[in-house]
């Protein structure tokens, strides 16, 4: 017990590897780089289309991120980190689906106001 | 009871905790909580360029605005400084002072390039017209990027005091652990800018 004590005080718990790194980085620039030929060469015939498919590589990429270079697994401090991480994906999914949707019916159910002529005739 | 006979057996104290489950780690585990929050802080931008992100105001949008290549060399730039500063964390395992120096200088050097190439966009949108007063699209694209941006010009001063540091006082306890706060800052920051040049600057450009 002391043994494990001493050997995290001295942060040797933390393994990292060159190849690790490699892994991710090798990983990220295809997923980055595939995006932005995407986007620029306008591979894809629709705009949603190629929004869906981007934010989908985005998404994975932070996984990518979050295993090879922030060494996130449920182990870490005893899965306290994980937890934490969870909470706050719940809380941000609330958060932007909640505004977004919020926000687009409430620009949808405005009174159109077309020209600035028009907001003088208003009450 | 049961304590009352067991005290009695031997008349000594006993302590049942024997440490096994104390955190290993507070300062990690509380600094991953700090990040969690300020992952917070980053949701609140999203959300508010979501809804104000296509609010031109009869101005520029980000079609007429957005210089992919520009992006894509600050992401290839932010993307090569996570992997330095690995480099630099393999160096701090292994006890090799210098490596984790010159990695980290390689790292604090990338991250200034990563500003400067930064900065020089806003003072092009600047000057073209396009500042954060121009459209509610302009000023959450601004608060977005460049609350990004502020993070890491901190991150660049804490790199060079941890530079310091280490300089002065080699890889101590202590600077091990600051270091690896500084490493998660830093990766945490190339996660943030995923979201940036995916949800700004990409599906900025779309028809």
């Amino acid at each position: 017990m002391s043994e494990h004590l001493n050997a995290s005080d001295d942060y040797s718990e933390y393994h990292a590897s060159v190849k690790g790194y490699l892994t991710g980085f090798f990983l990220s620039a295809v997923l980055t780089a595939i995006p932005f030929w995407l986007v620029m060469n306008k591979v894809l015939p629709t705009s949603g289309i190629t929004a869906l498919v981007i934010l989908g590589f985005a998404a994975v990429q932070i996984v990518v991120h979050m295993v090879y270079f922030l060494h996130m697994n449920t182990r870490v401090e005893g899965g306290w980190s994980m937890l934490a991480l969870l909470f706050t994906a719940v809380l941000m999914l609330i958060m932007l689906t909640g505004s977004i949707w919020v926000m687009y019916h409430l620009n949808t159910n405005m009174m159109p106001v077309h020209d600035m002529t028009e907001m003088r005739n208003m009450p | 009871m049961q304590i009352s006979t067991t005290l009695a057996a031997d008349n000594a104290v006993r302590f049942y905790d024997n440490g096994d489950h104390h955190p290993q780690q507070g300062t990690l585990l509380g600094f991953w909580i700090y990040l969690m929050s300020d992952c917070l802080i980053f949701a609140v931008l999203f959300a508010v360029y979501a809804v104000l992100g296509r609010g031109y105001a009869a101005g520029p949008s980000g079609a007429d605005l957005f210089n992919l290549p520009l992006v894509a060399a600050n992401t290839a730039l932010l993307l090569f400084s996570s992997v330095t500063f690995g480099l630099a964390m393999i160096g701090m395992q292994h006890g090799h002072k210098n490596a984790v120096l010159s990695w980290l200088a390689i790292t604090g050097v990338l991250g200034l390039a990563f500003l400067g190439l930064e900065l020089y966009e806003f003072s092009h949108l600047i000057r073209e017209g396009a500042g954060p007063q121009r459209s509610a699209f302009l000023s959450s694209f601004f608060a977005l990027v460049g609350v990004h941006g502020l993070h890491v010009t901190f991150g660049v001063i804490w790199l060079v005091t941890l530079m310091f540091q280490v300089g002065r006082f080699g890889l101590t306890t202590e600077n091990k652990r600051r270091l690896m706060c500084l490493s998660m800052f830093w990766h945490f920051l190339d996660v943030i800018w995923i979201g940036v040049f995916t949800f700004v600057y990409l599906m900025g450009v779309l028809p």
